[in-house]
């Protein structure tokens, strides 16, 4: 198994824990949690192809990792905003009982 | 000669590896950088607190502890030891924690509040050659963990299980991250002039003399307000005063470290005094500093006033080396500036008056001028405009106030010469370190 | 796949597994930290200094401390004692065992992937600066109006609105019409 495999399976089950968790936990801030794991395992991808792929020297897998990270912070505020708009609202962050639209 | 004595110890320490065989040497080297750290900041930070009390208590009229020399011993010292007892105090208490308190995360507060802040030192660099790691990006490492401090904070704020405790965190906390951002900009500035985030090489940027003034950036007019920003805004990010309602004594007893008591208090106080000084170099390796400056705050107030005597019976030696072993007093002074600036900010004094005592412009006037000396005495011959003595500047007796001498004897002038006023005292001091 | 970055790996990813499951919620927050860092430290062992750093200042210093604030801010910083699992969790976790085992099966798998590995890449400051402003100048520029259209939306968003003082227009003339 070579590194960028090792990398690549590390990453992979990155992804799969946080997938997991944003679709089983009851918490509307965990399934964040588990979106921003999610990003960041595709991150760990993205340096691991640019360190053992064939152009390091181009810089891409850094250059999309930076402004992915600054995407991730930005929609991770976004997201807790709303959280806690709609706490104000529903008086609970249980997914289960937002389910209405009606406001 | 002098470059031997400049690199002296990088030459220890590779005569200190040179002693094991080829396979330990890697890890012999970055043990022997790091245990610098500890070793040197740990024992700073013990004289600090002592200095502190005793700046303190001046400033309020009375003696700071002034009885503690060596312990089981009959020597005074004039108070320096308290720090012993203080340790074994704080070492033998009881360590209580709460019952409703999360024990795990009451219990890595303290320590995730030491790493981030010993992480920071390792790439200030020292001296030339003196980095413990020299990032590439070393700049960003270091604001990066300064903002993990945070973290810290909130475990400790949170674990607690006290309303006060948590609102003391919440408090600091938002004040740590409000600062980040004019302390982090402030150095940007020093960044876009050198274009480098290694911070060795921001140190060699300032290396130069023109006109008898040394390229600190201190000086630009760009320097001198990112000075003052970067000034105000450590002490927001310490906690200090002004900016320390988190641990408002009057309000919420001691804010998120309420329900600490014994090693883990002690270690949060290690913590924030470390950070306070990591700042401080952060500032000097930024704004102001010399290649050849070995920086040690306070040892170096010490060393260099020994220095001073020797040079005042006329060794010549002592206008080379002062150069090269140069342990440089300023942070000394700014860490002077900061005690005064929370004893001053009106909490500290029981009368209720602002005690705009004497040395304040004093304090501030040593710290822009603690190296004037320092910096218009270019080494004949080797620097690019050699000066003699005579040409320098009018703020010769300014920059000589050696503050801690001034604390270490000022109970003996108050006991035995009660004639002479705190104003005569800074006069008498200034021209005999001159 | 040295020592010290198999080591690092499992780590990370058993405060990756804790953080998803752990009852208490700041309990979870402080292993996304973790694991958070843990990454940190998988990019410093990649050679790529920059993006580490940048990874603690964002997000171990900026997100990990958003989502703790929004934990206490909806008081949900107690354990709770109903089950924390949602409906239809098995599913879940079944579907993300088929995503992983589809990954993990392409990584070991592929033919694509490069056999030999390249040296340690050149990626200073320097060079990352340079091509932030020539090559990717106008991501830079989206990125920007990005952050502002996030900040000042998250700052609206989560704003409390005032009641309506009385005497004022809305309370006379109550809500939507």
């Amino acid at each position: 198994m070579t590194p960028l495999q090792g990398c690549l399976l590390v990453s992979a089950l990155f992804f799969a824990i946080g997938l997991a968790g944003a679709v089983t936990r009851r918490n509307a801030i965990l399934a964040l949690v588990g979106i921003e794991l999610m990003l960041n395992a595709a991150n760990l991808n993205f340096i691991a192809f640019w360190r053992y792929g064939p152009n390091p020297e181009a810089l891409s897998g850094v250059m999309v990792v930076i402004f992915s990270i600054a995407i991730a912070a930005a929609e991770a505020a976004v997201g807790l905003a709303l959280i806690i708009a709609i706490y104000r609202h529903y008086r609970t962050v249980n997914l289960d009982q937002i389910d209405s639209m009606k406001g | 000669m002098v470059e031997a004595l400049d690199q002296i110890f990088v030459t220890l320490k590779h005569q200190v590896v040179g002693f094991f065989p080829d396979a330990w040497r890697p890890f012999v080297s970055a043990l022997v950088s790091i245990s610098f750290i500890p070793l040197v900041f740990a024992t700073l930070f013990a004289f600090v607190t002592v200095i502190e009390r005793k700046g303190i208590g001046r400033i309020q009229n009375r003696y700071g502890p002034n009885r503690v020399g060596i312990p089981l011993t009959k020597i005074r010292l004039c108070g320096f030891g308290q720090f012993i007892p203080d340790g074994i105090k704080s070492l033998t208490k009881e360590d209580v924690v709460p019952r409703a308190a999360d024990k795990v995360v009451h219990f890595l507060a303290p320590v995730v509040l030491l790493i981030p802040v010993l992480l920071a030192y390792a790439v200030l660099p020292i001296g030339r050659n003196m980095t413990a790691v020299d990032f590439d990006a070393g700049l960003l490492f270091f604001f990066a963990v300064g903002g993990a401090v945070e973290l810290s904070v909130f475990m400790a704020g949170w674990s607690s299980h006290n309303k006060y405790s948590l609102l003391g965190a919440m408090r600091a906390i938002a004040q740590m991250i409000s600062y980040e951002i004019p302390l982090i900009l402030s150095a940007v500035t020093v960044i876009m002039i050198v274009g480098s985030l290694k911070l060795a090489d921001i140190v060699a940027a300032q290396n130069d003399y023109s006109y008898g003034l040394a390229h600190w950036f201190v000086f630009t007019p760009w320097g001198l307000a990112g000075f003052t920003l970067f000034f105000i805004a450590s002490l927001a990010e310490s906690n200090r005063s002004p900016f320390d309602l988190p641990e408002a004594e009057s309000e919420i007893i001691a804010g998120y470290y309420t329900e600490y008591s014994g090693f883990k208090f002690a270690l949060f106080f290690l913590g924030e005094y470390l950070g306070m000084f990591a700042v401080i170099g952060l500032y000097h390796t930024v704004l102001g500093r010399l290649d050849r400056a070995v920086f040690i705050p306070h040892l170096g107030a010490v060393v260099s006033l020994v220095l001073r005597q020797a040079d005042g019976a006329g060794l010549r030696f002592y206008l080379d080396s002062r150069h090269a072993v140069a342990v440089a007093h300023g942070p000394a002074h700014e860490l002077c500036l900061e005690i005064h600036a929370a004893a001053v900010a009106g909490e500290h004094r029981h009368d209720g008056r602002l005690a705009f005592h004497r040395p304040w412009p004093a304090a501030l006037g040593g710290l822009l001028g603690h190296d004037f000396r320092f910096v218009c005495h270019p080494r004949p011959g080797v620097d690019a405009k050699p000066k003699t003595r005579q040409t320098h500047l009018p703020l010769r007796g300014m920059k000589n106030v050696n503050y801690n001498l001034f604390f270490l004897a000022a109970d003996v002038r108050r006991l035995k010469y009660p004639w002479i006023t705190s104003f005569r005292w800074s006069l008498l001091m200034s021209a005999a370190t001159a | 796949m040295s020592l010290p970055f198999i080591i690092i790996a499992v780590v990370t990813l058993f405060a990756a597994a804790a953080a998803m499951s752990l009852r208490n919620l700041v309990h979870c927050a402080l292993s996304l930290i973790v694991a958070l860092a843990g990454l940190a430290a998988l990019y410093l062992a990649l050679d790529a200094q920059f993006v580490g750093f940048t990874q603690i200042l964002v997000y171990v210093g900026a997100v990990a401390i958003l989502i703790v604030f929004a934990v206490l801010l909806t008081r949900s910083d107690a354990t709770p004692n109903q089950t924390i699992l949602a409906p239809g969790w098995f599913t879940g976790i079944m579907i993300s065992a088929i995503v992983f085992a589809t990954l993990g099966w392409a990584a070991l798998n592929s033919t694509g992937l490069p056999k030999e590995m390249p040296s340690a890449p050149e990626a200073t400051v320097k060079n990352i600066g340079d091509l932030l402003m020539t090559q990717y100048v106008l991501p830079l520029e989206v990125i920007g109006l990005l952050l502002t259209a996030a900040l000042i939306g998250a700052v609206i968003i989560a704003m409390k609105e005032e009641p309506p003082h009385v005497g004022s227009y809305e309370a006379e003339k109550g809500g939507a019409p």
